[in-house]
């Protein structure tokens, strides 16, 4: 048995089942999170919400699935065929391929790569293709509008998210997702960095495009963005890609911020759960903010919404960076 | 075996990608067989070792200079029909243009030599000992050039600050929020602890009084009262 698993096809059957491990519990998360966001968003407006699908509704994502397959698939005679097909497989399948280096406790991770947080970094701002392809290849106004505001907003907010995970690798002294958790054994890093914290929620509010931050897809004046050719099942994609990444976005806060597979305390009754129920629940508290957040706020107006990430989160960052720096190597805490 | 499988799997579609940037009709198509150029040489680092350089492609050509060119030409509106007109009747010349410079480069690269230790340097993206090729580079940028570095780095802002000041004028007449005036007037901001579930008239809560609306204008249509269409 040790053998075979040692061979080019052992390695690989393991491989496989490793990411089936991760991404079935990924899929059914985002299934979840569908059925979550209208119920949160319900009680929040005092409302039921959706519960006539099975027990309190916990079938209605499943209805939905059902629902969106059974819909017809239609290409709009103006698009650019391939390209309208390729967008929302692309935008789904990063928001899937991001999972391989995410530790979800010490040592699970797949592929435990010295520079995971650049591969997340990297994955995350190829996000914006699916999007713009999309946009382009529907060959409709509302739809290239959307794509437009969408590519300029995610290369927006990715410089100043930039610099807070340059702060964040400069506290830690790695690039490695599992020695960013390690390093936050005692004091998770929303505490000294608290600032950063902030910036870099709000950065991925507006790089998943969530409200209030959801402009490329803003109902009132663009109908639906970029996907409004899309139905059925290519619409289905994009949908579960959004949540997909914003679960993976939720994923790299608590990596970076709230201490991943780590405890609350390190003592008796808090360690008893296990590290990877821990890291689901940080993630949980993240997409409950994020979902909180679109019950709270209005939709922000574009030219505010470039002040806010290139006036505002660019120099802050930038400034915090530079004392960060400053702070760690006056203190000798620089990490070697 | 794999990885020599690998690297003749990315360099076939980096060189078959690369081909069809130059010889695509629409260019919104040549930008997207560049990223998937950049995507398989981005490919190859990573099979050469060189992680970072790997990743650090992705994110600044792919995920930021590549989308703001996508950007460009996709809002582009190009006549290909008026891009072909000429093209008969320059070929002569630019087929010798194109001669002249072959044969330039062919003598450039014919008197091409190599240090003999470059060969050992070649594809050795980690210095050995443990020390990682982030680190590595590094060591070379921030450590032993750091004085060239930072040329560099001034002369890129003054490029970026020279770019500003040609482009950025301020039209006089348009109107710009001023978000901290705003927030800094008072009484623009009020925050009240309501109990849910109750409207806010029952509450008492006085709304402030909005400036009285101009009246739309009273047309004058004394005979035709009651007429509606």
């Amino acid at each position: 048995m040790d053998g075979f698993l040692s061979t080019p096809v052992g390695i690989l059957a393991i491989t496989v089942a490793q990411t089936l491990a991760l991404l079935v519990p990924v899929l059914i998360a985002v299934a979840y999170l569908t059925l979550a966001e209208r119920k949160v968003l319900a009680a929040m407006q005092m409302r039921k919400g959706p519960n006539v699908v099975g027990p309190f509704g916990l079938l209605q994502p499943f209805a939905d699935a059902g629902k969106m397959l059974m819909k017809e698939t239609i290409i709009p005679s103006g698009s650019s065929r391939l390209l309208f097909i390729m967008a929302p497989m692309l935008t789904f399948l990063l928001a899937m391929i991001a999972w391989a280096v995410i530790p979800v406790q010490d040592g699970w991770a797949i592929a435990d790569i010295n520079v995971g947080i650049l591969y997340l970094f990297a994955i995350s701002s190829l996000g914006v293709y699916g999007i713009i392809i999309a946009g382009w290849a529907s060959n409709s106004k509302y739809a290239f509008l959307g794509a437009l505001r969408s590519a300029a907003q995610m290369v927006s907010y990715e410089v100043s998210m930039g610099f807070v995970i340059v702060t964040v690798i400069l506290c830690v002294g790695s690039q490695n997702l599992s020695d960013i958790v390690r390093a936050q054994e005692n004091v998770w890093f929303f505490i000294p960095l608290f600032p950063m914290f902030i910036i870099f929620f709000v950065s991925t509010l507006a790089e998943t495009n969530r409200a209030p931050f959801d402009l490329p897809e803003g109902e009132s004046e663009l109908v639906a963005g970029f996907f409004v050719e899309y139905s059925s099942m290519s619409f289905a994609l994009f949908f579960l890609g959004e949540y997909a990444n914003m679960i993976l976005m939720s994923a790299l806060t608590t990596i970076l911020f709230l201490g991943g597979w780590h405890p609350p305390i390190h003592a008796e009754p808090f360690t008893w759960i296990p590290g990877f129920v821990w890291f689901a629940l940080k993630i949980c508290l993240c997409l409950f903010v994020f979902i909180w957040v679109r019950a709270t706020f209005p939709r922000y107006r574009y030219d505010q919404l470039m002040r806010l990430g290139w006036k505002v989160f660019l120099p802050f960052s930038l400034l915090w960076l530079v004392i960060t720096a400053a702070v760690l190597k006056l203190t000798g805490w620089l990490p070697a | 075996m794999i990885t020599a499988a690998a690297f003749y799997i990315f360099a076939f579609v980096l060189i078959a990608a690369a081909t069809m940037v130059v010889t695509s009709r629409n260019p919104v198509h040549s930008v997207l067989f560049l990223i998937l150029a950049f995507f398989n040489a981005a490919a190859l680092m990573l099979i050469a070792g060189a992680e970072f350089l790997a990743m650090i492609l992705v994110i600044v050509y792919v995920g930021a200079v590549a989308v703001l060119f996508l950007f460009v030409v996709m809002m582009l509106d190009i006549d290909f029909a008026r891009l072909r007109e000429g093209f008969q009747r320059y070929l002569p010349i630019g087929g010798v243009v194109g001669l002249i410079l072959l044969l330039e480069l062919a003598l450039v690269i014919g008197t091409w030599t190599t240090a003999t230790e470059a060969s050992d340097l070649r594809l050795a993206p980690n210095p050995g000992g443990g020390v990682s090729n982030t680190k590595a580079l590094g060591q070379i940028l921030y450590t032993d050039y750091v004085y060239l570095f930072q040329i560099a780095g001034l002369v890129l802002l003054v490029a970026m600050i020279g770019a500003i000041v040609l482009t950025h004028r301020r039209r006089p007449g348009t109107k710009r929020q001023d978000v901290a005036a705003q927030i800094a007037r008072s009484g623009s901001v009020n925050l009240e602890q309501v109990p849910t579930g109750v409207g806010i008239g029952e509450l008492g809560i006085r709304r402030p009084t909005l400036p009285e609306a101009p009246k739309p204008k009273q047309v004058e249509h004394a005979d035709h009262h009651g007429g509606h269409h």
